[in-house]
């Protein structure tokens, strides 16, 4: 009996093992989102997702990258030493959330206007309202660095947001494999 | 209407839309005890979907509804 003893005891082993690697691969209650789009409109999605999940008792990442970056941009900072690449891409993308624009009926931006309007009617939190929101529930924000290098931003003129910090595709990565829900807007 | 159930805090949610009524009582849930009733009242339709949904996955207990006068009430127990 002794050799079976052995035996399981060595199955147990194996079992605890294998166990042990599957749980390490078990997603977190965690929600990434990759915010890729500098409309108003997505930009609201995303962050009435982010603290909707949030509430839902998920961790929530966010990463910005590409034209949603100029969202996080604070318009009463302003940065001296850019190239002139650097000045026309900050001059010709929005400064800050008050200033991003409609996907769709933006109308020189008066159908903008007219959507920020009814949203203040209709008791709607406004995009940097949402983001403020956002910081207080604990949302992480990671701001891709490719995109500030790409198009001059320096990280002295981005908003002061609880948890910001600036990486790669393998942040994103890493915490996407550790998400159970991951969304790209 | 089911007067039986009585709550021990109320939270007037009334005008506020997606995502606030859902974010406000996630939070203002830890105001009662384990065991006790939170009332969330809101004018949102949305609720009567997201209220069960966030109950589901949250843990806790709606133990009842009633809408009157364009008014949602929404008994939550807290259970975790």
């Amino acid at each position: 009996m002794t050799h079976d003893l052995a035996t399981v005891e060595k199955q147990v082993a194996e079992m605890r093992a294998q166990l042990e690697s599957l749980q390490k691969r078990v997603p977190s209650n965690k929600l990434s989102m990759v915010v890729f789009s500098g409309d108003l409109d997505r930009a609201l999605a995303a962050f009435i997702i982010a603290t909707g999940a949030v509430a839902m008792g998920m961790e929530v990442v966010m990463f910005f990258t590409f034209w949603a970056t100029p969202i996080l941009r604070d318009p009463a900072k302003k940065v001296e030493d850019k190239d002139l690449m650097g000045k026309m891409f900050g001059t010709m993308l929005p400064k800050g959330a008050c200033s991003v624009k409609l996907s769709k009926m933006n109308m020189g931006g008066l159908g903008t206007a007219m959507m920020k309007n009814l949203m203040k009617q209709k008791n709607v939190a406004s995009l940097e309202q949402m983001i403020a929101l956002a910081g207080e529930l604990g949302v992480q924000i990671y701001v891709c660095e490719l995109s500030m290098e790409l198009m001059g931003f320096k990280r002295e003129e981005m908003i002061q947001y609880p948890s910001m910090d600036f990486c790669g595709v393998a942040k994103f990565l890493e915490e996407a494999m550790d998400s159970r829900v991951q969304l790209f807007i | 209407m089911s007067e039986a159930v009585r709550a021990d805090k109320v939270m007037d949610l009334k005008g506020l839309p997606c995502p606030m009524p859902v974010v406000k009582v996630s939070k203002g849930i830890k105001d009662v005890a384990v065991g006790q009733i939170l009332e969330a009242q809101t004018t949102d339709p949305g609720s009567l979907t997201d209220f069960p949904a966030w109950a589901r996955t949250s843990g806790n207990e709606i133990v009842d509804t009633i809408q009157e006068n364009g008014i949602i009430r929404i008994f939550i127990r807290r259970k975790v």
